[in-house]
């Protein structure tokens, strides 16, 4: 495996550029509304990051197992009792838009 | 005794509890100190987004009955201190804002466990601490608020994300504060504020309230001006916690027990990979003084490798924004915070957010959601996440060998406000000696390690400690600090003319 230490390795590698990053596709799947400069400048910025986190396929990962997260749990349960939460009148007190102890949102079906 | 009272916002907690015993001092007392102090500085540096001054006062004449009623330190060991609070966790009734505009008028319905352990422990929580939008950047700059300023050079970054905590308990406007770490966001600004920040082991305290970023990576942890009163606070807010079931079910040492004692004999890791190219002369000069120091001390200086250490800015961005872009589904203008109307629901969406969020956090979402959609989620974010297991297993393999790892915790000083605002990436690789701790799940402290020359701003290095490792971390680090000048310095903040 590639291990050779960084040195200033990873300052050279930013000017390369993700060819089929679509920032308009991926900024609507984020559901994101952007102005056309921000589309430009955006993706501009976004193919340079992703063309360096692409230094990642210098490894051979195919061996290695992922690691979600660090903490020796899994599965963590509790009984399941009813506990204290918040009433509706709390849950409803910083939403936009409510009536009768619902949140209003645009209409959705015809 | 206008002149005690001066002296008290600049207090260690110690100091502060023997006034409080002898009642020498109130508890009001010591929140108006920080208040005036807050008075005289807070409009150079802008470390809060807001701070309701009434309620402090409230909880310190609490504090004060209770000690009048015969509580003590030894029950109640934060009992009538003052400790600002990061804008990106919960506190009952006061605003939550994560440094964005999207959450409008919000109002926190419940508190984080961590405000619930400090109130327990007698503390006197204020503020809503300035930050870089929802935890994300180096420098605060990101805030849609106000941009922090640096107390040694307000020209300067304070760091981020937790800016604002670093910059108000180095200025003293709170004897400590909390903050949140997913990347380095308490330990690189603590070291350009020039005080102390520790990021605890993934799962050693919980985040019930704490607004999620990267929920593999965050972690809060506390600010103060000495490794002592940051491991007392560390020892209020540690702990499991059946709300968050990624906190560990084991019980939190007395953190501030352990700082005495011989470092003589302990193994501290120097990793040859860490001798980047980038590192400012002046970061690398107080390094190896520091390292010298250590073995004057009777610490022995082991060289270690961690070889994966160039990949994880790269798996960094890859998880963190993955993460984020998921957690971040929840601001949709539905529920809560500000909304923009649309014509149907995902109308609506686009707009809120598109409105909402801050230029960092777009592009974050953005490109999170890119690294899991459909034909990358494999090349991306599941190849991160073994790159991941390889960064971690560099630090296990590493920690047989030696107790703590020690690094720059940032390769330069403060930068200029607005040096590296347009270069995103710039900005990211800036926190390469502190990324990896959070991939690895280990814990880390900055502490001060020294001061550049002109002009003239503190240097941090960081010591990395094991997996729940916290007691011999902060024994070393206060070790160092009791034995060396640097945390005795105090910014020239009456000096301060505004750009």
């Amino acid at each position: 495996m590639n291990s050779r230490p960084s040195s200033n390795a990873n300052l050279t590698r930013i000017d390369r550029v993700a060819s089929d990053f679509d920032i308009k596709y991926v900024a609507h799947l984020a559901r994101i509304s952007l102005t056309p400069t921000e589309e430009e400048k955006f993706g501009q910025q976004l193919s340079n990051i992703i063309g360096y986190i692409e230094k990642l396929k210098e490894l051979d990962v195919d061996a290695i197992e992922p690691t979600a997260h660090a903490v020796p749990l899994v599965n963590v349960f509790r009984p399941d009792e009813v506990r204290p939460g918040l009433s509706n009148e709390e849950a409803m007190r910083n939403a936009p838009a409510a009536a009768n102890g619902l949140f209003m949102v645009p209409k959705i079906v015809e | 005794m206008p002149k005690m009272d001066a002296a008290l916002h600049q207090c260690a907690i110690a100091e502060l509890s023997a006034l409080l015993a002898a009642r020498k001092a109130s508890a009001r007392d010591i929140m108006q100190s920080c208040l005036d102090q807050i008075a005289r500085v807070e409009s150079s540096i802008h470390s809060f987004i807001s701070f309701d001054a009434a309620d402090a006062l409230a909880q310190a004449g609490a504090a004060d009955k209770l000690l009048a009623s015969g509580v003590t330190h030894r029950e109640k060991p934060l009992l009538g201190i003052p400790v600002g609070i990061k804008d990106v966790i919960a506190v009952r009734g006061q605003p939550l804002n994560c440094g964005s505009k999207i959450l409008g008028k919000y109002i926190s319905p419940y508190s984080a466990t961590v405000i619930e352990k400090l109130h327990d422990a007698g503390a006197v929580t204020f503020g809503r601490l300035n930050m870089d939008e929802f935890a994300m950047g180096s420098s605060t700059e990101n805030s849609a608020f106000v941009v922090s300023r640096n107390p040694w050079d307000v020209t300067r970054i304070t760091g981020g994300s937790s800016g604002g905590s670093a910059a108000a308990v180095t200025a003293d406007e709170c004897i400590a504060a909390i903050g949140s770490d997913t990347g380095g966001s308490v330990r690189q600004p603590a070291a350009l504020c020039g005080c102390v920040g520790v990021k605890p082991t993934y799962g050693r305290v919980s985040r019930y309230g704490l607004v999620a970023f990267a929920s593999s990576l965050d972690q809060i942890g506390p600010f103060a001006r000495s490794v002592r009163d940051a491991a007392m606070v560390l020892g209020v807010i540690a702990g499991h916690d059946p709300r968050d079931s990624t906190s560990v079910p084991q019980p939190a040492p007395n953190y501030a027990a352990a700082l005495d004692g011989q470092v003589k004999g302990l193994k501290i890791g120097l990793a040859r990979e860490h001798m980047v190219e980038g590192l400012n002369p002046e970061v690398a000069a107080a390094m190896s003084e520091a390292v010298k120091h250590y073995e004057k001390l009777g610490a022995e200086i082991v060289e270690v490798s961690l070889p994966h250490t160039d990949y994880a800015i790269a798996a960094y961005y890859i998880v963190a924004t993955a993460e984020a872009s998921a957690n971040l589904a929840r601001f949709d203008g539905v529920r809560y915070g500000a909304r923009v109307d649309g014509s149907d629901p995902i109308d609506l969406y686009c707009k809120t957010r598109g409105t909402g969020f801050g230029p960092e956090v777009k592009r974050r979402i953005i490109l999170g959601t890119y690294v899991l959609s459909s034909g990358y989620h494999d090349a991306y974010y599941l190849r991160a996440q073994k790159v991941r297991t390889l960064i971690r297993q560099d630090f296990l393999n590493a920690f047989e060998k030696v107790d703590a790892i020690i690094t720059p915790t940032s390769p330069t000083a403060a930068f200029k406000i607005g040096e590296k605002a347009d270069n995103p990436l710039q900005m990211y690789l800036s926190d390469i000696f502190t990324i990896s701790c959070n991939l690895a799940g280990i814990c880390g402290i900055s502490i001060p390690c020294g001061f550049t020359k002109e002009p003239k701003l503190p240097i941090g290095m960081q010591l990395l400690g094991k997996p729940f490792g916290e007691e011999t971390m902060l024994k070393l680090a206060h070790a160092y600090e009791q034995s060396t000048p640097w945390h005795n310095e105090k910014p020239p903040l009456s000096q301060v003319d505004l750009p």
